[in-house]
């Protein structure tokens, strides 16, 4: 599948801002603290810029309100609905932690709650395609959210160390669930790699009865939307490389960072600069998992493309 | 509305394509788009129409295959392998993913006769649709940011200012060797039941569980051109007999 930009930029930004508002939620950190109203405040614009983001690959985002119609079938429209009533409590929380500096529970929770839910719904739209074998797994919306999390907590943990506050739990909290999300990223890469495939050029044809079926001529010279949109191959070689950097980047490094950071804890402005840096390296992990997430994935129409 | 429809008639209008008679001639493509980028909803645009990267939105298309069979040869005419031209348009299928899956209930499967359709005016062109197709029947149209795909030619098969042999897809009415059947496949005395019966119709990717409604007639059997060839095409000549003796021994003397 093509990995468009701005699909990979919605589903990890507002991932990481998902993550980091449904932490706050739990109300963990200091909200006295500057950092921690800042941290609210950074929640909402990584979410607001990757919703803003995945309206940028419609065709007609003007009637991108339709979209909430559909949630009865539809995860898109769930996601849709999700996101926007996930933004009620957020609103809430952000505003008593910023203007009043107290944590709110009650809205707190309920943000949380939303937050998991939304990332849910992200993970579903591709679980739910039988076309795209390598998404069509309970383990797609697991990855979502564990990365949602563990990206989050380690932007938790930096506010908590840049506001002066203990960063050692959220610091250990992160470690954990970077750890867990990349357990499932590795079953889920797992099962990708032994998939035999549902479809083939056989059954795509229906003259798999006949014999071996090879395309003989393509039905148009150039691309077309099909071939553009589905039919995306990465060489296999690169794309061991590019998973076992997404690995390094976004859970082997930032995990011995956050050690280190969990060891300095008592310093907390080193504490902080170092969990700068295991932030940053996440992001830059989720960007490339996110984008062989896509790169990755076979749809069933390139039997007809011998793709 | 999104879900797929509760209440259904018991029409299901489809298509049978015939694969043992489809000459790859691409008519039918041609004459979908030039229906369709008239009639229902937007044009089918094309980018670039005249530049070295052209292309475009169609509704149908054709793949050509080759096939061949366990043990069987390639080389040339006299091999076992065998060319069968594939039109393939949408299936209107039963269990439609495409629908269920549209977030803006812009797609929809309608109960009286089973036809997919998308609504463009409520179409964003998210594309969530065209990936939950396994068949790639459905195409954004560029220059309208809306989805695109077959209607079964729904503005000719109602069509009472139409003469009533040009009441089919314009794709059935354009092929010249008759390679494309349109009809009621729920109703089991139609003409296109009683060929899938006859002739085994297949679906497509019946793995996929979108139960399509159109279906495929597999490609008749055919015996190798080198079974049915004379002695004169034969790769050796022993054992020839009669004026096909003599005329090996000229040929091998002059
Ligand atoms: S062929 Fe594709 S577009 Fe047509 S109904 Fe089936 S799933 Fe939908
Ligand atoms: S592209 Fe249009 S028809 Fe397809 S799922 Fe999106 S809104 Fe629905
Ligand atoms: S039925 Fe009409 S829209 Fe569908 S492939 Fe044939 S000509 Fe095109």
């Amino acid at each position: 599948m093509h990995p468009a930009f701005s699909i990979i930029v919605f589903t990890t930004l507002s991932g990481l801002g998902y993550g980091l508002a449904a932490v706050l939620g739990l109300g963990i950190l200091d909200p006295a603290a500057m950092a921690t109203k800042l941290a609210h405040l950074a929640a909402l614009v990584l979410i607001g810029v990757g919703l803003l983001s995945s309206t940028l690959h419609l065709g007609n985002p003007q009637r991108a309100w339709r979209a909430l119609s559909q949630w009865r079938s539809s995860w898109l429209s769930r996601e849709g609905v999700m996101a926007l009533l996930t933004f009620l409590p957020l609103l809430w929380s952000a505003w008593f932690a910023v203007v009043e500096g107290r944590h709110a529970p009650v809205a707190g929770l309920l943000g949380a709650a939303g937050a998991a839910v939304t990332i849910y719904c992200t993970g579903m739209i591709y679980a739910s395609l039988k076309s795209v074998q390598t998404w069509h797994t309970p383990l797609t919306p697991l990855c979502f959210i564990l990365f949602a999390l563990s990206g989050g907590l380690t932007l938790a943990s930096l506010a908590g160390a840049a506001g002066g506050g203990d960063a050692l739990w959220p610091a250990l909290g992160a470690i954990a669930a970077t750890i867990a999300a990349w357990i499932a990223k590795t079953a889920w890469r797992r099962r990708m790699l032994s998939l035999r495939p549902l479809s083939t050029p056989e059954t795509a044809t229906g003259l798999g009865s006949i014999g071996k079926v090879r395309l003989f001529e393509r039905p148009h010279m150039n691309e077309n939307y099909l071939t553009r949109e589905m039919g995306f191959v990465i060489a296999r070689k690169h794309a061991a490389k590019l998973a076992r950097i997404s690995f390094l980047a976004g859970g082997a490094l930032p995990v011995l960072l956050l050690l280190v950071a969990a060891a300095l804890s008592a310093v907390p402005v080193t504490a902080a600069v170092v969990i700068a840096c295991a932030a940053l390296l996440h992001y830059a992990g989720m960007f490339v998992e996110r984008w062989l997430f896509f790169a990755e994935a076979r749809h069933a129409v390139m039997n007809y493309y011998e793709g | 509305m999104t879900s797929l429809p509760t209440e259904r008639s018991a029409k299901k209008l489809g298509l049978v394509i015939d694969l043992d008679v489809c000459v790859g001639c691409h008519a039918c493509v041609v004459s979908c788009k030039e229906w369709n980028t008239g009639g229902y909803g937007a044009a089918l645009s094309d980018q670039d129409p005249y530049g070295p990267n052209v292309s475009g939105t169609f509704l149908n298309r054709i793949h050509s295959f080759e096939v061949v069979p366990e043990g069987g040869e390639v080389i040339g005419e006299a091999g076992e392998a065998r060319i069968v031209h594939f039109p393939k348009s949408c299936l209107h299928c039963d269990d439609a993913p495409c629908v269920t899956v549209c977030p803006t209930g812009a797609s929809y499967k309608r109960g009286e006769d089973g036809i997919v359709l998308v609504d463009e005016d409520k179409c964003i062109g998210c594309g969530l649709c065209a990936w939950a197709c396994p068949y790639g029947a459905r195409e954004m149209d560029l220059a309208a940011g809306v989805m695109k795909k077959c209607t079964l030619c729904v503005d000719r098969i109602y069509n009472e200012t139409l003469q009533e042999v040009d009441r089919v897809p314009s794709c059935v009415r354009t092929c010249p060797a008759n390679a494309r059947h349109y009809g009621d496949l729920a109703d089991p005395s139609s003409a296109v039941s009683i060929m899938v019966a006859e002739r085994g119709g297949i679906d497509l990717m019946p793995e996929q569980g979108t139960r399509p409604v159109n279906k495929y007639l597999p490609p008749r059997p055919r015996k190798p051109l080198a079974a049915s060839a004379g002695a004169l095409l034969a790769e050796n000549t022993t054992g020839a007999s009669g004026f096909f003796a003599w005329l090996d021994g000229m040929l091998d003397r002059i």
